[in-house]
C-alpha cells in the first residue's frame, strides 16, 4: 500500500483513505465551442502517460475530502511531492534533483 | 455470526473481558461548512473556540458543556450537542448569516455512535483500520475509513473510543467488530 502525504492535513497516511483523481493541470478550455473537434478530444482523452514523474490528482476521500495535486514517479510509485490545489506546478528538474 | 440488528438500540452490544461496544444514545449532529476567516464569528456565537487544525476538536463550557466540535476539513466541522441547544445554537448562527455565509445542517439521523472501550479497545481498530490508532492523540478524532466505510474516530482516552458512522454500513461494521471482540476475548 502507498503512504501519501496529504498537503491539509499533513500527514501521511494509507493509501486507502484516498482515490486517484488522473493526471493534474489540465484545464478546462474558457470557450469550448472554439475548439476543433481533435483540439477537444485532446482535451477529453489524450493524457501524457509518462514513464517517471507523473502530475497527477488525488483526493482525501476517506478524510479532509480535499483534492491535491502530486508528483509520483510511475515506475519507482515514489512521491516527490504533493500540494495543495491551485498551487503553481513545481519545477520538475528541481524536484528530480532535490529527489537525488 | 451475530446478526446486527438495525433499530441500533442504545445500549451494550458485546461485552468482554478486554473490549466492550455501547450504542451510545442518539445527539444531535451539526455539519457545518464555512470559510477559515468566519472561524472567530462562529467561536463567539457558538461560546466555544472552534479549532482550525484538521482532527482537533474542542468543547463548551457550562451550559455548553455538552457541545463538541471537531474539525474535519478546511472548510469543514461537525458538531455534537444535546437536543436541548440546537435552538440556541441555530439562532446564534442565524445571527451572523449576512456578515459570514455558512451551511449548518442536521445530519443526526445519519449516523451511529458506539464508544469501544477496555483494554483492548485500541488493538480492536486495528482490524479494520489501516493507520497506527496511536497516531491519533487522545483528545483529538479523525475522519477516516474503516474496512472500506468513511467513519469518525475519536480518541477520547487511552482505553476509550468511538466511532461513528453512517448508519446503512453499521451492520457491518459492527458485525466486523463484535467478531473482534470474540477474537481477543478468546486468546
Ligand atoms: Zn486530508
Amino acid at each position: 500500500m502507498l503512504l501519501i502525504t496529504c498537503p491539509y492535513c499533513q500527514e501521511t497516511l494509507p493509501e486507502a483513505e484516498f482515490t486517484y483523481a488522473g493526471e493534474a493541470h489540465i484545464a478546462r478550455p474558457a470557450d469550448p465551442s472554439s475548439y476543433s473537434d481533435e483540439a477537444w478530444r485532446d482535451f477529453l482523452f489524450v493524457r501524457s502517460n509518462v514513464k517517471g514523474a507523473h502530475f497527477e490528482r488525488w483526493r482525501h476521500f476517506h478524510g479532509c475530502g480535499r483534492f491535491f495535486n502530486a508528483v509520483r514517479d510511475t515506475v519507482t510509485d515514489r512521491f516527490l511531492t504533493v500540494y495543495k490545489a491551485g498551487e503553481p506546478k513545481p519545477d520538475l528538474a528541481k524536484l528530480l534533483e532535490d529527489a537525488e | 455470526m451475530t446478526v446486527i440488528p438495525f433499530d441500533f438500540r442504545p445500549g451494550t452490544l458485546v461485552e468482554s473481558a478486554g473490549v466492550s461496544i455501547r450504542i451510545l444514545m442518539p445527539k444531535t449532529r451539526l455539519s457545518l461548512r464555512a470559510r477559515t476567516a468566519a472561524v472567530p464569528a462562529i467561536s463567539r456565537a457558538l461560546g466555544v473556540a472552534v479549532p482550525e487544525k484538521i482532527g482537533q476538536r474542542a468543547s463548551g463550557e457550562g451550559a455548553n458543556a455538552e457541545t463538541e466540535i471537531l474539525c474535519l476539513g478546511p472548510d469543514e466541522w461537525v458538531l455534537l450537542t444535546d437536543v436541548e441547544q440546537v435552538g440556541t445554537i441555530t439562532a446564534a448562527m442565524d445571527a451572523i448569516y449576512k456578515e459570514h455565509p455558512h451551511s449548518l445542517v442536521d445530519v443526526s439521523d445519519r449516523e451511529i455512535t458506539v464508544e469501544i472501550f477496555g483494554d483492548k479497545a485500541t488493538d480492536l481498530l486495528t482490524l479494520g483500520w489501516p493507520r497506527n490508532p496511536l497516531s491519533v492523540p487522545i483528545g483529538e478524532a479523525r475522519r477516516t475509513v474503516f474496512d472500506g466505510a468513511s467513519v469518525v474516530i475519536w480518541h477520547d482516552s487511552e482505553t476509550s473510543w468511538r466511532l461513528n458512522g453512517w448508519r446503512s454500513f453499521m451492520p457491518h461494521l459492527l458485525g466486523l467488530l463484535v467478531t473482534g471482540c470474540r477474537e481477543l476475548s478468546a486468546e
